[in-house]
């Protein structure tokens, strides 16, 4: 049990989005050597980016473009950018280094992640598109109680974001200390600047295509990676499993499922959450309102997921490759003993095995990519969370829609530089902090408190104002109160002796609460406002079924 | 929004075979989805030792290929959804809009 509570605490760090992973792997982060062509290539990337904001913003104009491009993002074009999204530095380090570390329940972690997307496109990519216009409360307050249901969505978004966001700067920290040999505050300064400047003045056209930009680096430099350290084992992957059995201690114990899911309650809350956190996550929501229509929201799903899918692939052959190349070289060891502690921690596998294959420029390539992830991943956070201060709380709840547009958009870059520095504090602030709960919550509350009432929004008629409010707080608390109570906070975080609450992933839990909740609530709910919410529903979901009266449709 | 063109689409046969097609479609697809995944977690976490059997003589396990195919298969089911409902849904969609249209301006 023990072991397993280690485990899913080391895991919960590699969810994707996440920067890297904390733990104790995190804690030895020394301060590397400053690393040159790293720096060098990542100003070439900088730069680069930095001339697209320029573009964007003359591109800019208004609240459409800066929310969500004005709606003109292609349907592949899309589907980068929330591969981008998915596949963040923890991807590609975490999952590389769980492989090595564990195989094939590496491999069980990936299928996991990326089980959500059909789901996502069979039963809600078309309705998120017909319905939402800049934030997913759109969707959620379109019958409801505009002002209550906005505020909701808005805190539970603004949490979401708010612990991932804590979790990218300080996974951001630690990994350009270690790759770039920078000090803590610089790196974490440094990202809380730069996407400051891209949402700011690029807004989403400039978000988006450093998201892609980025995605198609990381797809290369990972690809490239992979090919040349197979290249080692002619392409076979016999050859390759006979020798990462013969050299991994575990043996050929790295082809069977470990001690990852053995515990059933938490397989099941653990790939709810993975699945339907991915579902309720503000940012990712928000990419399905960039494209022109419900075709090309679903052409992103299908694009997302077929290079998500492939990255995983990559990504396995590189965890298993490592294990011999990366695993048999003193040089990557502390000391130079083989087995020992690797230089950097466990999650430095997949830049020791970019540097053995292909020497301190492809080392110093993927290190670039990995800065630039974090950075794209930070700018998609800070926008999600400034539309949900600008688009839903000023201009929908405190306005009550009398805002104009470009005191809205004036609105969400204010909220953008206020999430900049408040991401830089709490970066700073939380450096000794363990991240990985934080990515449990984040996940957490984006299961229980978004996906839900957004989910029941969209499918059931009865939904109605109190319910969803009921059912939506509910899973923001019980999500955040299990969190708290798992032994990840109220043990090691909070020093007691024992946890309240058994196991660290809580949606099997705080999910069904939400959705019963919200489904009594709106069963009591006998006031004439619920009456005409319920009555709203059949024309909503018309809208929801043909795109007839969705923003950005054509006009007939 | 046209509420006597959305009135309309909710008068046409033609929306609620749309809406029951789809769904139908939509829904069997991800129930193929959540069974297959859940039956592969609960085998792992009720008999690892069947994922660990080689398949053949070498040794790739049964665990391996079945994770692989599940990522090939469930992205073909994704290429499989777009493909029908950017084809035939979208088209009767726009067939049930048009219609709408046409009818509320007589």
């Amino acid at each position: 049990m023990r072991t397993l509570a280690r485990l899913n605490l080391a895991l919960m760090s590699f969810l994707p989005g996440l920067a890297l992973a904390a733990g104790p792997a995190m804690d030895a982060t020394q301060k590397q050597p400053i690393n040159m062509i790293a720096i060098g290539m990542f100003l070439v990337f900088v730069t680069m980016t930095m001339g697209i904001t320029y573009w964007a913003a003359s591109r800019t104009k208004t609240a459409s473009d800066f929310y969500t491009a004005g709606g003109g993002i292609t349907g592949f074009q899309n589907g980068l950018a929330i591969a981008g999204d998915y596949m963040s530095a923890a991807t590609l380090l975490g999952l590389s280094a769980m492989t090595y570390g564990a195989g094939y329940d590496g491999y069980i972690y990936m299928i996991c992640f990326f089980v959500g997307w059909p789901i996502i496109l069979f039963l809600m990519a078309e309705r998120l598109r017909n319905l939402g216009r800049f934030t997913f409360a759109d969707i959620t307050s379109y019958r409801l109680n505009q002002g209550k249901v906005r505020t909701m969505a808005a805190i539970s978004s603004l949490t979401v974001v708010c612990f991932y966001l804590i979790a990218q700067m300080v996974g951001a920290g630690q990994l350009i200390k270690l790759l770039f040999g920078l000090d803590y505050n610089i790196a974490v300064v440094a990202v809380g600047l730069l996407m400051m400047v891209y949402v700011t003045f690029g807004g989403m056209i400039a978000t988006t295509w450093v998201q892609i930009i980025k995605a198609c680096l990381l797809l290369a430099g990972g690809t490239l990676v992979m090919i040349l350290a197979f290249a080692h084992f002619d392409f076979s992957i016999e050859t390759l499993l006979s020798k990462a059995v013969e050299t991994h201690k575990k043996g050929i114990k790295i082809l069977a499922p470990g001690t990852l899911l053995a515990d059933p309650v938490t397989a099941i809350s653990l790939s709810l959450g993975l699945m339907f956190g991915t579902a309720g996550l503000p940012h990712i929501l928000m990419r399905f309102f960039t494209v022109s229509n419900a075709k090309e929201a679903r052409k992103s799903v299908l694009y997302a997921s077929g290079f998500v899918g492939f990255f995983f692939n990559v990504i396995a052959i590189m965890g298993v490759t490592a294990i011999i190349i990366v695993g048999t070289d003193p040089q990557f060891f502390e000391g130079g003993v083989v087995g020992g502690k690797i230089i950097g921690g466990g999650n430095m596998v997949a830049m020791h095995l970019a540097k053995a294959v292909g020497g301190n420029l492809l080392l110093g390539f993927l290190a670039a990519v990995a800065f630039a992830t974090i950075l794209a991943v930070v700018s998609g956070l800070a926008l999600a969370g400034a539309s949900a201060i600008s688009h839903d709380l000023y201009a929908r709840v405190i306005m009550k829609g009398t805002a104009t547009e470009a005191a809205e958009m004036r609105v969400s870059k204010f909220a953008t530089i206020g999430l900049g520095i408040i991401a830089i504090l709490l970066g700073i602030l939380f450096e000794k902090q363990n991240i990985a709960f934080m990515v449990g919550l984040a996940f957490g509350v984006a299961a229980s408190a978004n996906f839900p009432v957004l989910f029941l929004s969209m499918y059931w008629k009865g939904l109605t104002t109190r319910g969803a409010l009921v059912g939506g707080y509910l899973g923001l608390f019980s999500a955040v109160f299990f969190v708290v109570c798992s032994k990840s906070v109220w043990v090691t975080v909070l020093g007691n002796a024992a946890p309240l609450f058994p196991y660290e992933q809580p949606a099997l839990f705080s999910m069904p609460l939400a959705f019963f909740g919200a489904w009594l609530f709106s069963k009591l709910d006998n006031s004439a406002e619920a009456k005409a919410e319920i009555e709203a529903f059949d024309d909503q979901y018309v809208r929801a079924q043909t795109g007839h009266g969705a923003s950005g449709a054509a006009a007939h | 929004m046209n509420d006597a063109v959305t009135a309309r689409i909710r008068k046409n046969p033609k929306y609620h075979q749309l809406i029951a097609t789809r769904g139908k479609y939509a829904w069997s697809l991800a129930a193929i989805v959540l069974v297959i995944f859940y039956g592969f977690a609960m085998t792992v976490a009720f008999n690892p030792g069947f994922l660990g059997q080689p398949i053949g003589d070498g040794l790739l396990t049964k665990g391996i290929v079945f994770i692989f195919s599940m990522f090939v298969f469930f992205w073909i089911l994704t290429a499989v959804y777009v493909r029908r409902a950017n084809t035939e849904f979208d088209a009767l969609t726009a067939e049930i809009v048009d219609e709408a249209w046409k009818e509320s301006r007589k």
